[in-house]
C-alpha cells in the first residue's frame, strides 16, 4: 500500500519525500479537526459524572403525566 | 504486475533467481499479508495520534475556550441585567440567594479552589454536563440545586484531558475552601468529606441529601464529581462541602481570593 503510493508519485525521491510530508500533515490535521474531535466524546475514557451512563447518549424526556 | 507470462514453476522453485518484478502464485499471498501488517501499523499509529490528541491537544483546545467563556462571562456581568430590576422586586418568599436556572450551556459562574489553583482560578461553571460542556469549564447538574440554594449543588470537570480542571482533586483537604463568583454574589463553600472509591453509578452522591434517599434537605451543599483513576473512567470521586458564607459582589472578593481581572 505504502510501497504503491510511493511509486505512483512522479518525480525523483525529493519531490516524492514532499509530497509524502505534505500528505502526512493533511492526514493528520483532517484526523485532529474532524475525526478525532467526532470520536472522543464517544469513548468511555474521561468520564466524570453519576448520572450519565456511557451507552446513553440523551436523556430519556419523562412522560407528560397532564 | 508486468511480466505475468514469465511465471513458472521453475521461478517458484527458487525465488533467489527471481527478476524483482516477477509474480508468482505465494507472491498474493505475501501481497495480502504485507497489506494486512501495514494495515495494523497504520492502526497503530492512529490510536498513537488519538493518545496524543486526547492528552495533549484536547488541553490546548480547552485552556483557549474557557479563556474565552470566562471573559464571555465576566463581559455579561459587567452589562445592566435585562428586564425588570431586580433591586425593585421585593419578593420576601423567595429565597436571599435565590438564583434562577440558567439555560442549558451557558457559563453562569466562577469557580475559585486555592488548593487547586493552577487549575481552577475564575474556572466558568456552564449549565449542564454534556461532554461539550465539560470541555469549556465545569459542569452543573441540571437536576440539582442552584448555587447558594438548600440542597446539593453539584458540579463535574474533567481530571484528565481537556484541560484537566480537577487534576489535582487527591490534593484536596477535609476544610478547604471552594469559592463559587456569580454575578452578584461570592459562595463560600467548606470541604467537609470525600469518597474516592465510589462507582459511576451512584447516582446518589448529587442527591439533594447524598447518601440519604427522599430526605429534605436542609443544608446548603455542594458536591464535586470527576473520575478516578486519573487517566480512566471506572470509578468515580466525590468532594462534598457545605455553605459557610455569601458575600455581595458588591463587597468585592472574599478573604483568599484575590482576582485580577
Amino acid at each position: 500500500m505504502y510501497a504503491w503510493f510511493w511509486r505512483t508519485l512522479p518525480g525523483r525521491w525529493p519531490g516524492k519525500l514532499l509530497a509524502t510530508l505534505a500528505a502526512l500533515g493533511v492526514v493528520i490535521a483532517i484526523l485532529f479537526v474532524v475525526v478525532f474531535p467526532w470520536l472522543e466524546p464517544k469513548l468511555p475514557f474521561n468520564d466524570v459524572t453519576v448520572d450519565e451512563p456511557i451507552y446513553v447518549v440523551t436523556p430519556t424526556p419523562a412522560p407528560s403525566l397532564s | 504486475m508486468m511480466n505475468r507470462e514469465h511465471v513458472d514453476v521453475s521461478g517458484k522453485s527458487d525465488p533467489s533467481s527471481a527478476v524483482p518484478d516477477q509474480e508468482y502464485p505465494g507472491d498474493v499471498l505475501r501481497l495480502i499479508a504485507r497489506g494486512f501488517g501495514q494495515l495494523l501499523m497504520t492502526l497503530g499509529v492512529l490510536l498513537l495520534l488519538l493518545c496524543v490528541y486526547d492528552l495533549w491537544w484536547t488541553n490546548v483546545e480547552s485552556a483557549r475556550t474557557i479563556a474565552t467563556v470566562r471573559s464571555q462571562i465576566l463581559a455579561d456581568w459587567a452589562r445592566p441585567i435585562p428586564g425588570p430590576d431586580p433591586a425593585n422586586t421585593s419578593d420576601p418568599g423567595s429565597e436571599p440567594q435565590g438564583f434562577a436556572q440558567p439555560d442549558y450551556g451557558s457559563g453562569f459562574a466562577l469557580l475559585y479552589i486555592p488548593r487547586m489553583r493552577d487549575k481552577v482560578w475564575g474556572l466558568p461553571i456552564l449549565e449542564g454536563t454534556s461532554k461539550a460542556i465539560l470541555a469549556q469549564g465545569a459542569g452543573h447538574y441540571r437536576t440539582t440545586a442552584m448555587v447558594g440554594a438548600i440542597g446539593n449543588f453539584a458540579i463535574a470537570a474533567h481530571r484528565s484531558t481537556h484541560n484537566e480542571p480537577f487534576a489535582h482533586i487527591d490534593d484536596l483537604r477535609v476544610g478547604d475552601k471552594v469559592f463559587v463568583q456569580t454575578r452578584d454574589t461570592w459562595y463560600v463553600y467548606t470541604l467537609r468529606e470525600d469518597n474516592p472509591n465510589l462507582s459511576p453509578l451512584d447516582v446518589w452522591v448529587i442527591d439533594p441529601v447524598p447518601g440519604q434517599v427522599g430526605a429534605v434537605p436542609k443544608k446548603r451543599l455542594l458536591t464535586m464529581t470527576t473520575c478516578t483513576p486519573r487517566y480512566g473512567s471506572t470509578g468515580r470521586w466525590a468532594w462534598w462541602g457545605e455553605l459557610v458564607a455569601t458575600r455581595s459582589a458588591s463587597q468585592g472578593p472574599p478573604p483568599g481570593v484575590s482576582v485580577t481581572t
